[in-house]
């Protein structure tokens, strides 16, 4: 009996592994209509609600001199403003991409910590319309920035970059066409969607192996439980690390792309 | 967990999204992004504005505060050393009168002193002077008397009378001065 290869019947004595199905569970509400409802999207409103309850508690009533849950908020809402925004774009850029670039942030840092949430257990944005969403509100977001500063000095860093001979422009536009404008949000929704995706499905691979070996195989197979719930356990925790990261990585990125958007030159 | 049957599975593609997918994550996103740009920035970014007014403000104020104090603390130093100055001088001032008071007082005493001892001698003078003249006149006629009777003459003549009285003070006062110096 070879365990590790998934059985199409789940009976409970052989192994199942996770698949992609873990993403599309059924609808319950609204099925076959454009709104419909299913677990993972219940978890994003779920999700949603909940960063703008808790934002609404921390800017109801901000005091000069905060209370302790206000500077939870001042320290992220400031991490991002002076380690992300303000650092990359400067002072008055910087006050404008503000909303957007701490909405990003926080949406996915909520989206993504879902899947680490108990009774969750899913990330928000380990389907891709979250990701999709995203990528297409940076890609709109830098393009609207470089083109409102100056639409000839955007295209022109962004396609013929200075200090190439004209001659190389025949290969390198080309490139830098791909790059700047497909690459950029491709990898965006793919490392975000990939990282979410791949953390639910080794979680779940841990914790039912470890059911699996300690109810279901044979007896010299029990203390991989042990081992299956110490890995399970340390990812449970890596996913916490992971999800905050994305969220940096997603709205750093959008940053940078503004920045080099709007930069007089690169 | 329920799944569904094998043959739906190859159907799925996680990179093609579901309409609803898109509609829920644009929905919440934009949800999202409305609280953001709406209350939470704007709340966050008046509030780091204010927290630097106040902060600006204080500092002004702790510096004006501070300014007062240094210019009172100079106002203070001034009149101290002026009432030190003044106290010193009035300090002076009285010891000096005090000498002077003492040097006035003693040259009266010495003047007062000087005064009486000058009455006092000048009154003994004349004294003695008024005593011997009387003694001299006594002396001289009782002399004369007592001679007269003893030598049966009458020395009327003055002139004459006189030298004799003169020479017998004279040789009285040689005999005393004699005896005076033999006991001595």
């Amino acid at each position: 009996m070879n365990l590790l290869v998934p059985a199409a019947a789940n009976d409970g004595q052989t192994f199942q592994g996770p698949t992609i199905e873990e993403f599309f569970p059924q609808a319950v509400l609204f099925e076959g209509t454009p709104f419909e409802l299913n677990r993972v999207m219940l978890i994003r409103i779920l999700a949603t609600i909940a960063l703008i309850v808790l934002m609404w508690i921390g800017t109801r009533a901000m005091k000069v001199v905060p209370g302790r849950f206000q500077s939870v908020v001042e320290m992220g809402l400031d991490f991002i403003r002076v380690g992300v925004v303000e650092d990359l774009l400067g002072k008055k850029d910087g006050r404008r991409f503000l909303p957007l670039i701490a909405a990003i942030f926080f949406f996915v840092l909520f989206m993504n910590i879902t899947g680490v949430v108990p009774l969750l257990n899913l990330a928000g944005s380990s389907v891709i319309g979250v990701p999709l969403v995203l990528a297409v509100i940076a890609y709109i977001a830098f393009i609207y920035a470089g083109v409102r500063k100056s639409p000839k000095l955007f295209f022109k860093n962004a396609l013929l970059p200075a200090g190439v001979p004209p001659v190389l422009y025949i290969i390198v536009t080309p490139i830098e066409f791909i790059s700047t404008f497909i690459i950029r949000p491709v990898t965006l929704t793919l490392r975000l969607l990939m990282n979410m995706i791949v953390g639910h499905l080794l979680l779940v691979l841990f914790f039912s192996a470890t059911t699996f070996f300690f109810l279901y195989a044979p007896a010299a197979f029990k203390a991989f439980g042990l081992g299956t719930l110490a890995f399970g356990f340390a990812f449970q925790l890596f996913e916490v690390l992971v999800a905050l990261l994305q969220a940096y990585v997603f709205a750093i990125l959008t940053t940078v792309y503004i920045q080099l958007a709007v930069a007089e030159e690169h | 967990m329920t799944h569904a049957v094998v043959a739906a599975e190859e159907s799925i593609n996680p990179l093609i999204p579901a309409p609803s997918d898109l509609v829920w994550a644009t929905l919440c996103f934009l949800v999202v992004l409305a609280f953001f740009v709406w209350k939470f920035i704007p709340s966050f970014l008046k509030m780091l504005d204010d927290r630097a007014a106040a902060i600006e403000g204080n500092i002004a104020k702790a510096d004006e505060a501070q300014n007062k104090a240094e210019a009172l603390l100079e106002q203070y130093t001034a009149q101290l050393a002026d009432a030190r100055s003044e106290a010193a001088r009035i300090k002076e001032q009285a010891r000096e009168e005090g000498k002077r008071i003492i040097a006035e007082q003693r040259e009266q005493a010495a003047a007062e002193a000087a005064r009486v001892t000058a009455a006092a001698q000048a009154q003994i003078e004349m004294e003695r002077k008024q005593a011997a003249a009387q003694l001299r006149s006594e002396v001289g006629s009782l002399a004369i008397d007592l001679a007269s009777g003893v030598i049966g003459e009458s020395l009327k003549d003055d002139a004459k009378a006189a030298g004799v009285v003169d020479r017998f003070l004279a040789d009285l006062e040689a005999s005393e001065t004699g005896k005076a110096g033999a006991q001595a």
